[in-house]
């Protein structure tokens, strides 16, 4: 006879960590995708941290890049949930993919006196940015790069008075180098 | 070319798909469609509730594996849709819903019958459409039927504006190969993948406690002839899910029946104690699994799905294939078969231990001559129908009893609403299955709780002919939720006791259907042969059964198999078993 189990046991599953992961999906450019995409994260309880969509160089395929949070197995179902779209033509985490990250950010600062001017001033060159628009007691700042980059400049503008803020999202694209390389990888 | 009413395109691509009936119920915004239906060489059948043509469709679907076709019209007619498509998508039975909608140039503008309808059946839905310009309704309408049918199969919804149906234009219907290259994102993966079925194997040979676990997947792909064949060379015991009943005889000696919440003894015990779990098209769903902590702890995973999303959703497996179940199956046959079988000598002992708990904990319940047990009821609609009928269920006890009591032997053989648990889907049901398998005997098994959500439909069974038999286990309770309330609510019974009830036999009769009743356990046998003599009409027949029997086993929600609560004489306790007759 088989022994049989008398004692309690635990199903051993494996060990995730949490973190952020961005996923680029390529969509048929259709009516109404934009909202199964945004209605599929929002029915399954999953958090977006950011999305941006846009036409890609063919009209008819729009380019979504989506940051979100979740342990290895979340990201899994996302993914997999994301391709069972019918309109779904390519979903991809570059998280680990050496790629180029972007985010666009407009910042309306209280100015105050002329020292703050000057201080404001000073951190917009040294993050690379630019005063797009002046009032007499606001300046409006772009400026562009990873969302660490952007959380620091805001950071750093904080104490002056934030009046308001616009971003656009992260854009991602994934290095040629990496590409060929996974080419590569992918042949062998 | 010669140019056609848009309503007219709509029947074409009907005729083009091979659909031979339809179920719905006009209105305003699809009236150009049913003008059109009028004199179509196709079975359109009036319901009285939108709700009902949608579970008719699915039934229709469950029952013969084609694609279930319902009608609505916008607005409130659509909105009635919904738990019907919930309810397909949820066990993945391919059907086409086509709702009007108000004219395009009337959207938006909160237009009377409208509703945003593409985007409240968005997440009940495989997919769906809003048709925008004639030119593409033939193509779109061909996407649908193909979606709906392919891959892990699902309803789909094509919302079609009513000036759309009253344009002229030319209709082309796109050939397969147009209809798969319009459709470039979708893909599904049919034949898995080698390496992983070579793994498969190797698991298969070395295991000494397996058990397959078997879902809905086999009864849609139809591969119950390949998992027999499976089954009885690796002498693997097979324990099948509610939607899996019918893809193994469950008089089959490797037969476990159903496992999880109300499952057999022997099936969550040989599941718990495997060491090898060879899940086919099913989806490790909570009622299956319990705690999934606990769920088969020492077992190895192999997971046979068309989903990916399937796979390691609940549970993490071991070995993942990717692809239709018939074909996965043959392919792992064709390599189980290349090296010999000595290696199933090794199962004698868990096969015996298998043995050991059927004989010790058999799935029994407490007879009585006083009062009809609801089990006694299934036994001998069993025995009347000889095991060969199509049963289709509600939701609740009765279901339960019915997945229990009943036999089941071939693929589509028990249609119940088992992933979203829609009441008052068995009754319907019953209605579309009988008119896809007009050849089969169909019966539903109903709790009153159940049935008289869609009470109305006898009308369409009745104006149809539709030789069909409702059995009514009738507690007067909301009896699933009553049973819960005495277990673990402290015999709360809140909102559950449904006392005041039509008289069901002179209902039946006012339609112009038979009603019967049986009220004491010796009349049961008498009112069924009654029942199947009638074939020109619906049979409905009242089983006033034991108020407060309850469905055991049980494995309470979120708990563990070994948590398992069982009846004195399911545990062994009584020494003599009580028959009856």
């Amino acid at each position: 006879m088989v022994e049989e189990i008398k004692t309690v046991k635990i199903r051993k599953q494996p060990e995730t960590k949490i973190r952020k992961h961005t996923i680029v999906v390529r969509v048929q450019h259709n009516f109404g995708v934009l909202a199964r995409i945004t209605g599929l994260f929002a029915g399954r309880g999953y958090n977006i941290e950011s999305l941006t969509v846009g036409k890609t160089q063919d009209p008819d395929i729009a380019r979504i890049t989506i940051v979100v949070e979740g342990d290895e197995r979340v990201i899994e179902q996302i993914i997999k949930q994301l391709r069972k779209l019918i309109e779904t033509l390519k979903v991809r985490d570059i998280t680990d993919i050496p790629h180029i990250e972007r985010e666009l950010v407009l910042i309306k600062v209280h100015t105050g006196d002329e020292k703050a001017r000057d201080e404001i001033m000073r951190l917009t060159n040294i993050f690379r940015g630019k005063i797009v628009d002046v009032s007499t007691d606001t300046y409006t700042i772009e400026v562009t790069g990873d969302s660490d980059k952007l959380e620091a400049f805001i950071e750093l503008l904080r104490p002056f008075g934030l009046k308001d803020i616009a971003r656009t999202g992260t854009l991602a694209l994934i290095r040629e180098s990496a590409k060929s390389k996974l080419q590569k990888h992918q042949v062998e | 070319m010669e140019k056609k009413r848009g309503a007219d395109i709509v029947v074409d691509c009907l005729l083009a798909e091979g659909v031979d009936t339809v179920f719905g119920l006009p209105g305003g915004a699809i009236m150009e469609v049913y003008d059109a239906l009028f004199n179509a060489p196709l079975k359109n059948i009036l319901t009285r509730q939108e709700i009902a043509a949608s579970h008719m469709a699915d039934g229709y679907a469950r029952a013969t594996g084609k694609v279930g076709v319902v009608l609505a019209t916008s607005g409130p007619g659509a909105t009635n849709l919904v738990t019907g498509l919930a309810t397909a998508f949820m066990d993945s039975i391919p059907m086409v819903a086509i709702t009007g909608q108000v004219p395009t140039s009337y959207i938006g503008t909160d237009a009377f019958q409208e509703a945003d309808v593409t985007g409240i059946t968005r997440p009940v839905t495989k997919h769906n459409f809003l048709v925008t310009d004639i030119k593409d309704l033939p193509m779109i309408m061909r996407q649908a039927f193909y979606i709906a049918r392919t891959g892990r199969p699902g309803p789909v919804l094509v919302d079609i504006p009513k000036d759309i149906t009253q344009q002229y234009s030319e209709c082309y219907i796109p050939t397969d190969e147009e209809v798969k290259a319009s459709l470039p994102g979708y893909n599904p993966h049919y034949e898995g993948n080698i390496v992983q079925i070579k793994k498969a194997a190797e698991l298969i040979r070395q295991a000494k406690r397996p058990v397959l676990y078997v879902g809905g997947g086999v009864n849609l792909a139809g591969a119950n002839k390949e998992l027999l064949e499976l089954a009885e060379l690796t002498r693997i015991p097979v324990t099948t899910t509610n939607m899996g009943k019918g893809a193994f005889p469950e008089t089959h000696p490797l037969a476990l029946h159903m496992l999880g919440m109300h499952g057999t003894y022997y099936a969550n015990m040989a599941v718990y104690n495997s060491d090898l779990l060879i899940s086919v098209g099913s989806r490790f769903d909570d009622r299956v699994t319990g705690k999934i902590q606990e769920f088969a702890p020492e077992a190895k995973i192999i997971h046979i799905d068309i989903d990916p999303a399937s796979i390691s959703k609940n549970i993490v497996v071991d070995v993942p294939i990717v692809g239709d179940v018939k074909i996965v199956l043959k392919k792992l046959l064709k390599e189980l078969q290349k090296k010999p079988v000595e290696w199933v000598k090794a199962r004698e002992s868990w096969l015996k231990q298998i043995e050991k708990w059927k004989e010790e904990h058999p799935l029994i319940y407490e007879k009585s001559d006083k009062v009809i047990k609801p089990q006694y009821v299934i036994e001998e609609i069993y025995n009347v129908t000889k095991g060969d009928a199509i049963i289709s269920a509600g939701v609740g006890q009765h279901q339960m009893w019915a997945a229990m009591f009943y036999k089941y032997s071939y693929p589509r053989q028990f249609l119940n609403s088992g992933g979203l648990g829609t009441m008052g889907f068995g009754f319907p049901a019953a209605i579309g299955a009988k008119m896809g398998r007009p050849d089969k005997e169909v019966i539903a098994i109903e709790g009153d709780g159940s049935f008289i959500m869609n009470i109305q439909d006898i009308a369409t069974a009745v104006q149809y002919r539709v030789p069909i038999k409702v059995a009514i286990i009738n507690n007067e309770f909301l009896g699933m939720v009553r049973q819960w309330q005495q277990f673990f609510y402290d015999n709360r019974y809140s909102s559950v006791c449904l006392s005041v009830q039509p008289d069901f036999v002179k209902l039946a009769e006012s339609f112009g259907a038979v009603g019967l009743r049986a009220t004491k356990p010796s009349e049961v046998k008498e009112v069924l042969q009654k029942a199947m003599s009638i074939n020109d009409r619906p049979v409905i027949m009242d089983f006033v059964v034991d108020r407060e029997e309850n469905v055991l086993p049980m494995v309470p929600a979120g708990k563990s198999y070994k948590e398992m609560i069982l009846t004195p004489r399911q545990k062994g306790e009584a020494d003599t078993m009580y028959l009856v007759g």
